[in-house]
């Protein structure tokens, strides 16, 4: 269960002047079972990318294997590539259309031709997995808060039990407790479940904490592929293209400039605090030795 | 990139015709249409012509752009032909087996072929060259005097001009809920009618709510900017007849008679 | 009397079932009472069902009291003669930069508010050039506002709010929608507005790192607000923004946690310029 990535571009308007490459030769592979950050600003083409990933947009050139098999020919199923690969846009709350919840994220499993019995087994297992409690079930979408609608939305997808799940910008628009609660609600799921998530973001703050592999994409390209630490060591470049590295890494570099001889291989805050904290305690001991 | 599609398909350069003001372009475009149905014969017609290349010359729109109009109304246009040369008594041509093509009917079809090519350049010479919101400019104006009447002529306008600016955004809208309901495994093309009505609907439900959260947040917006309809209010690009206007006014009314005098003449002849 | 003033705000709606029985009333604002100086700049925070966005539209008249009086430069919003002179003087931006920008090109739509209060045509021209400049927008005045970031269409509403001249410009979480690279934009031209052109400025967020730079913070909690102060102020109280479930800056949580370990840094670190000088403290007092 694997997805490669080979040699893929994409050229929206290819035969005009005004041809944009949104991907450059994207060269990936997302093995089974990995919590993955993608990572670029606006227009880095991480968005585009993910579309590939289940078929909703073509490869310009290269290809996509899906577990061996070349999604883009002829006789691939795309539609089992979608329950397989599961993709949840933007706001896709935005996407709700029926009566009540549980109606909605049967909306998905209903489509895989599933007997009843099994979509409302699904549906009501998905609610369950993003933590949504019976009392909503019935009510309507469209009268709950901004954070519960969104879980309803990615019900909808995970109940299509996908083997990678990919959600595009999961907290946008969502305050800082909604933010939290969506993104260790996910993490939990992946723990539990063991799926591929894919977490595509532009804030490196939201993602650090919780991914094992964290993928930078700019004007198209890969241009970082690797653990998030790794990835933090370069945190001037990715300030070049409009990201940042997590707030504590900048801390820490600035004590180092400051002759304060800390680490700035930190991405969390409380890696930053036993730094520090050994830090004072060499001085310590190097104090104790001076004398 | 649906965000590119403009109603009317504007084309931007700088020429006489994109700066005459709305109102003239509106007026001679519909004085241009009503000419194509006075005239008659092949004098009139060849008036027409070089007055359309004389505008389109002027225009400095590449002719490709105009053409690119026809491609919608090239089934109509066979149709027209077709019927007209078959199914107009009189005179036979040819007859193929039932089917006789008369020498009314070919006159007829080429004439109704004229009229249709020249009309749909014509309006696309307006469109290329006026922006919308010109257009509707140009439109309020000109029935501002409906207001008497109590047409709501300022408001029709701003609806007009709304929606213009909410169509990229809609069809933009459209596409990523299709999308996204494509990745729910929903399936917008296979089936019969009722299979595919209903296939609609997840895609009309989120569309329509959309639309009217957006409105609502509009209008909201609008008040707080002070709008409150169309009274007290100035302009900041109020339109103003100069003299080039009135030489386009003049240079129309000449087109018409010269194209209504050369039909007469050709025809005494 | 400040600029805007709000004494006992309560701003309560009523629940309605489908068939539009009442089921309750909820007040969305329970009892506010605030006082903004003209040349402030003030943030509100809170999450989301705080009641700081219902709070937020009181001060531009769009929504009016239940019980309490809101005052717009001494105007009291429940005049209905004076609703445009409040809505002049107290602008307001929403959240979806592409729901309030009603003009088709970019100097169109910052027009629209001077054309509305019925400015003449040549000061309309003026005030949306000085206007699109004060955001950093004026070259692209003739762009459609489909073609612009999110962050570029929040400047260009800005800019229609500061071409209407206010005293006072309300801003309801206008980088919510928005990437990092636009949010900063965003800030940045808030930040120019309140320190050139001495425009009050009331900023509703949920982004803590957007607040540093205000005179005063308002924290709101279901209705209610539950702290004021100086950032400085609000910040020193870790333990209760986190409890709110507030976003605290990273370098201020940092501090927090070595002080819990016998630190000796002080309240309220905000950056890390005073982080690094409370450590660098640490260090010679070691």
């Amino acid at each position: 269960m694997s997805i490669i990535v080979d040699h893929v571009s994409h050229v929206y308007g290819a035969d005009t002047a005004m041809a944009v490459h949104a991907l450059k030769d994207v060269s990936l592979v997302i093995p089974d079972g990995q919590f993955i950050g993608l990572i670029g600003h606006t227009g880095s083409g991480k968005s585009t990318l993910v579309q590939h990933l289940n078929g909703l947009m073509k490869a310009t050139s290269g290809n996509i294997y899906f577990n061996g098999e070349d999604i883009d020919s002829d006789d691939f199923n795309k539609k089992m590539l979608r329950s397989k690969v599961g993709l949840v846009f933007q706001y896709p709350e935005h996407q709700l259309f029926e009566t009540d919840v549980f109606s909605d994220v049967c909306f998905g499993p209903k489509n895989l031709g599933l007997s009843q019995k099994e979509v409302q087994l699904r549906a009501y297992e998905a609610l369950k997995q993003v933590g949504l409690e019976d009392e909503y079930f019935y009510q309507s979408p469209f009268d709950l808060s901004g954070g519960q609608k969104r879980r309803v939305a990615i019900a909808g997808v995970l109940a299509m039990k996908p083997d990678v799940l990919i959600l595009d910008e999961p907290t946008a628009g969502l305050d800082p407790k909604g933010r939290d609660e969506i993104l260790d609600q996910i993490a939990k799921l992946q723990k539990e479940t063991g799926i591929t998530v894919i977490l595509v973001s532009h804030s490196m703050d939201d993602v650090a904490k919780y991914v094992d592999r964290i993928i930078v994409m700019n004007k198209g390209s890969v241009m970082y592929d690797d653990e998030p630490r790794e990835v933090f060591h370069h945190y001037m470049e990715l300030e070049q293209i409009g990201l940042a590295a997590p707030q504590v890494t900048y801390i820490m570099k600035d004590l180092q400039n400051q002759g304060i001889l800390v680490s700035d291989d930190v991405t969390t805050i409380d890696e930053a605090k036993e730094e520090i904290k050994n830090y004072f305690a060499r001085l310590a001991q190097s104090k104790r030795h001076g004398i | 990139m649906l965000r590119d599609i403009t109603l009317g398909q504007y084309y931007q350069t700088d020429s006489v015709i994109h700066r005459l003001d709305p109102r003239v372009k509106l007026a001679a475009t519909i004085i241009f249409i009503i000419s194509l149905f006075l005239f008659d014969g092949i004098a009139g017609y060849v008036v027409a012509a070089a007055f359309l290349v004389l505008v389109i010359k002027l225009s400095r729109v590449p002719f490709k752009f105009m053409v690119k109009g026809m491609k919608a109304i090239v089934f109509l246009l066979m149709i027209t032909v077709v019927f007209n040369m078959f199914l107009t008594p009189g005179e036979p041509l040819v007859t193929l087996w039932k089917l006789k093509i008369t020498k009314e009917g070919v006159k007829t079809a080429v004439t109704m072929a004229i009229r249709l090519v020249f009309l749909v350049i014509g309006s696309s010479v307006m469109t290329l060259t006026t922006t919308p919101n010109h257009l509707t400019d140009g439109m309020e104006k000109m029935m501002s005097p409906l207001k008497k009447i109590k047409l709501p002529v300022h408001e029709i306008a701003m609806m007009m001009s709304i929606a213009l600016r909410f169509i990229p955004i809609l069809m933009e809208e459209t596409d990523k809920i299709m999308k996204a309901q494509i990745a729910r495994g929903a399936d917008f093309e296979s089936g019969n009618l009722i299979k595919k009505a209903k296939s609609m609907v997840p895609l009309l439900v989120p569309l329509f709510i959309s639309a009217f959260r957006r409105a609502n947040d509009l209008a909201m917006a609008m008040e707080a900017r002070c709008y409150r309809g169309g009274e007290h209010r100035t302009k900041m690009k109020p339109l103003h007849y100069e003299r080039r206007d009135y030489i386009a006014y003049l240079v129309v009314i000449g087109y018409l008679i010269v194209g209504i005098a050369a039909g007469k003449i050709v025809g005494m002849l | 009397m400040g600029i805007i003033k709000i004494k006992d705000l309560v701003f309560e709606y009523i629940r309605r079932d489908e068939e539009g029985n009442v089921e309750g009333i909820t007040k969305a604002v329970d009892d506010v009472n605030l006082d903004i100086k003209q040349g402030d700049f003030v943030a509100i925070l809170g999450h989301n069902g705080s009641g700081k966005s219902t709070l937020a539209k009181h001060m531009n008249a769009i929504l009016y009291p239940s019980e309490g009086t809101v005052w717009v430069d001494g105007k009291n919003t429940m005049n209905e003669e004076d609703v445009w002179d409040i809505r002049q003087t107290a602008g307001m931006v929403f959240q979806n930069p592409d729901n309030q920008i009603i003009g088709q090109i970019v100097e169109e739509d910052v027009g629209f508010g001077p054309e509305n209060m019925g400015v003449a045509t040549k000061e309309i021209w003026e005030r949306v050039e000085e206007s699109l400049k004060a955001v950093g927008m004026y070259e692209f005045r003739k762009h459609s506002p489909n073609k612009l970031s999110g962050g570029q269409k929040q400047r260009v509403s800005i800019a229609g709010v500061i071409a209407m001249h206010p005293k006072c410009i309300i801003l309801d979480e206008p980088t919510a929608m928005l990437d990092p690279k636009g949010r900063k934009e965003v800030i940045r031209a808030i930040r120019a507005l309140n320190d050139v052109e001495k425009i009050t400025v009331i900023l509703i967020t949920h982004y803590m790192e957007e607040v540093i730079y205000a005179d005063k913070v308002y924290v709101m909690d279901k209705g209610k607000v539950t702290m004021q102060g100086t950032p400085k102020e609000v910040f020193s109280r870790v333990e209760e923004l986190k409890e709110l479930r507030l976003d605290v800056p990273q370098v201020t949580l940092l501090a927090h946690e070595l002080r819990k370990e016998g630190f000796p840094i002080p309240q309220g670190i905000l950056t890390k310029e005073d982080f690094r000088e409370a450590i660098l403290k640490c260090q010679e007092e070691f």
